[in-house]
């Protein structure tokens, strides 16, 4: 369970402070899929940020289970970080100078995992295993990225606006990736988007607006992702 | 800044050979004049010690400069790939892109006439140090605009033409690559690639095949604190003091430059991998060693390569120029002097990776993955 508490984050001071998170309060069940919805300065990525630690929030609490990592110290957050979590990002950040096997190495020797092999032919790229990230078309590049974070077995997936930078069909596959593997691993999954359409295949969404918490709904049944609108 | 380390080795350069070939010229002048035995072998060592000192120093560092100079202008179209791919896509023409390279070779101006300037104010005391026994009559400073020409002219034409050609050969790249930022990752590459190394150690290999130049850069800093301080403590025995600190501080100003300004291309150069991995969950400690551990082993080779470089010029000298010299000193290794020499490489080189560890850790995750 992810127990988000009282999370505010503001940049700047004085005159140009600029509350970006004005108090949420959250709760992730283990295994679930959420979706964080909202439009432009909304303040979804930056709860997703401090959510998975890479920011820290001004105050509040975020809890993984018993552990409250607002209080570790930037060693034990990444530690943490290794451990538990991964991120795939819109532009997928992968390391130009590496074949898609090496990138896909960076996660899985975090989790000493050696069939590594398999998430690589699970995403489809088992035949561009030595090929460079400037070989890839972006959907490809994206399914890198998505094999990359799952290979270090993470309990928690985070996703920044996967599918912003894909077309419709690129997009759809890669959600069907994300979607198959999250059902055969058993990871929670948070994803920050700000595609109407994606949250139908989600267990719930949580709605931001002005850096508050709109509505937080569930869905009775998920969509996949080639029964969703685009 | 980058280009301040360029100035700053044309400007050793320049005050190397400007003290030498000055001296040789005026020296040369008043050839007739020596007619003692002693006199005459004494001014043909001078003469050739000056033509070897100003051959190898000047090449040397001209040769780096260069090296750094088409670095930097590489490096300054991958990071400006995007202006200058809109610049061609409205139908600039590469040689009117790359024309204005040309001022990537003013750090050589300024550099080489810096050097010249400052030869010159200490050309007197020079003189007074190459004659202090007396052996040559007395002659005067004199100011040569040849050798001003040669020194400071035409390596900065000469920078300001390898800069343009090679800005004008960098900008035909298709411009959907310059826009794109892409990279050009040669398929000997993939050669490597088909290992199974863990990612770390393909980290750190891929960290210096993808930037040559920087570990070269890198090896050469460490050259010059080798070389330069252990000639430069030997001729301490063999030669005069001012000798041996001139030596010392260019050794030192070249070395520390070139490392500093290598070591922050590494750092800037990966702050995105860097980043990606502290993102992941790989500590501080693991990324340092991963991108600035994998330059360790070169520097090493680069202290050795120096050792045996200052023991074969020296020997040279000792040898061959002051070969018809009565009572010339007898020149051997010196291990006292490459101990002393190692233990403080050894400690600087590792207090420097450390602080720029420490820079590593400051990296903010954020700014860098909006950038």
């Amino acid at each position: 369970m992810i127990k988000a508490s009282g999370i505010k984050k503001s940049y700047g001071s004085g005159t140009g402070k600029n509350e970006v998170l004005r108090g949420i309060d959250l709760q992730i069940a283990d295994g679930d899929f959420t979706v964080i919805l909202g439009a432009s300065g909304s303040g979804k990525s930056t709860f997703l940020n401090c959510l998975s630690g890479l920011e820290r929030p001004d105050s509040g609490s975020i809890q993984y289970g018993a552990v409250d990592i607002t209080a570790l110290s930037d060693a034990d957050l990444t530690k943490f970080r290794k451990d538990n979590i991964a991120f795939i990002f819109q532009q997928y950040y992968l390391l130009p100078n590496m074949t898609v096997e090496k990138n896909v190495r960076m996660g899985a020797d975090l989790a000493d995992n050696k069939g590594y092999g398999e998430i690589i032919k699970a995403v489809g790229l088992e035949d561009k295993m030595k090929k460079h990230p400037s070989e890839l078309s972006g959907g490809e590049q994206q399914r890198v990225s998505v094999a990359r974070a799952l290979a270090k077995r993470p309990n928690v997936l985070f996703l920044d606006e996967p599918t912003g930078a894909l077309d419709e069909q690129t997009g759809r596959q890669v959600l069907d990736y994300i979607c198959k593997l999250h059902k055969e691993y058993g990871f929670t999954i948070v994803m920050v988007t700000h595609n109407v359409n994606i949250a139908e295949m989600a267990d719930m969404v949580v709605k931001m607006n002005s850096g508050r918490i709109a509505e937080v709904y569930t869905n009775a049944a998920r969509k996949t992702a080639y029964e969703i609108g685009w | 800044m980058k280009l301040f380390g360029i100035s700053i080795i044309a400007c050793c350069a320049v005050f190397v050979c400007t003290l030498f070939l000055n001296y040789n010229t005026d020296l040369i002048a008043i050839e007739s004049e020596i007619t003692t035995e002693a006199g005459i072998a004494m001014y043909n060592a001078y003469v050739s010690m000056g033509k070897v000192t100003a051959g190898v120093s000047g090449g040397c560092l001209a040769a780096t400069s260069a090296v750094m100079l088409l670095f930097y202008v590489k490096n300054y179209i991958d990071t400006h790939g995007k202006e200058l791919g809109i610049l061609k896509a409205l139908g600039y023409s590469n040689v009117k892109i790359a024309r204005h390279f040309w001022v990537f070779g003013l750090s050589v101006l300024v550099g080489c006439a810096l050097g010249f300037l400052l030869a010159f104010c200490y050309l007197p005391t020079f003189y007074e140090v190459q004659n202090a026994e007396g052996v040559f009559p007395n002659f005067d400073v004199r100011f040569h605009p040849l050798l001003t020409f040669l020194l400071i002219g035409v390596p900065t034409i000469a920078f300001i033409v390898i800069s343009v050609l090679y800005a004008d050969w960098k900008m035909k790249s298709p411009v959907l690559d310059l826009l794109r930022e892409k990279r050009e990752y040669k398929t000997r590459k993939r050669k490597a690639d088909t290992n199974d190394a863990p990612f770390l150690k393909d980290l750190s290999s891929g960290t210096i095949k993808s930037k040559k130049v920087l570990a070269f850069l890198v090896a050469f800093s460490s050259f010059c604190f080798s070389a330069m301080v252990q000639m430069s403590l030997s001729m301490n025995e063999l030669s005069r003091k001012t000798f041996s600190w001139m030596i010392l501080m260019i050794g030192l100003i070249l070395a520390f430059m070139t490392l500093f300004l290598s070591l922050s291309s590494v750092v800037k150069g990966n702050t995105k991998t860097i980043a990606m991995m502290r993102v992941f969950g790989y500590e501080d400690s693991t990324c340092s060693r991963a991108i600035l551990g994998a330059y360790r082993p070169i520097s090493y080779i680069g202290f050795a390569v120096g050792t045996v470089y200052q023991y074969g010029l020296l020997k040279i000298m000792m040898t061959v120029v002051f070969v018809d010299i009565e009572n010339a000193p007898e020149y051997t290794f010196n291990f006292k002097v490459l101990v002393i020499t190692l233990i403080a490489f050894i400690i600087i080189y590792e207090l420097v990776m450390y602080l720029y560890s420490l820079s590593v850790r400051k990296l903010s995750i954020k700014s860098i993955m909006l950038e």
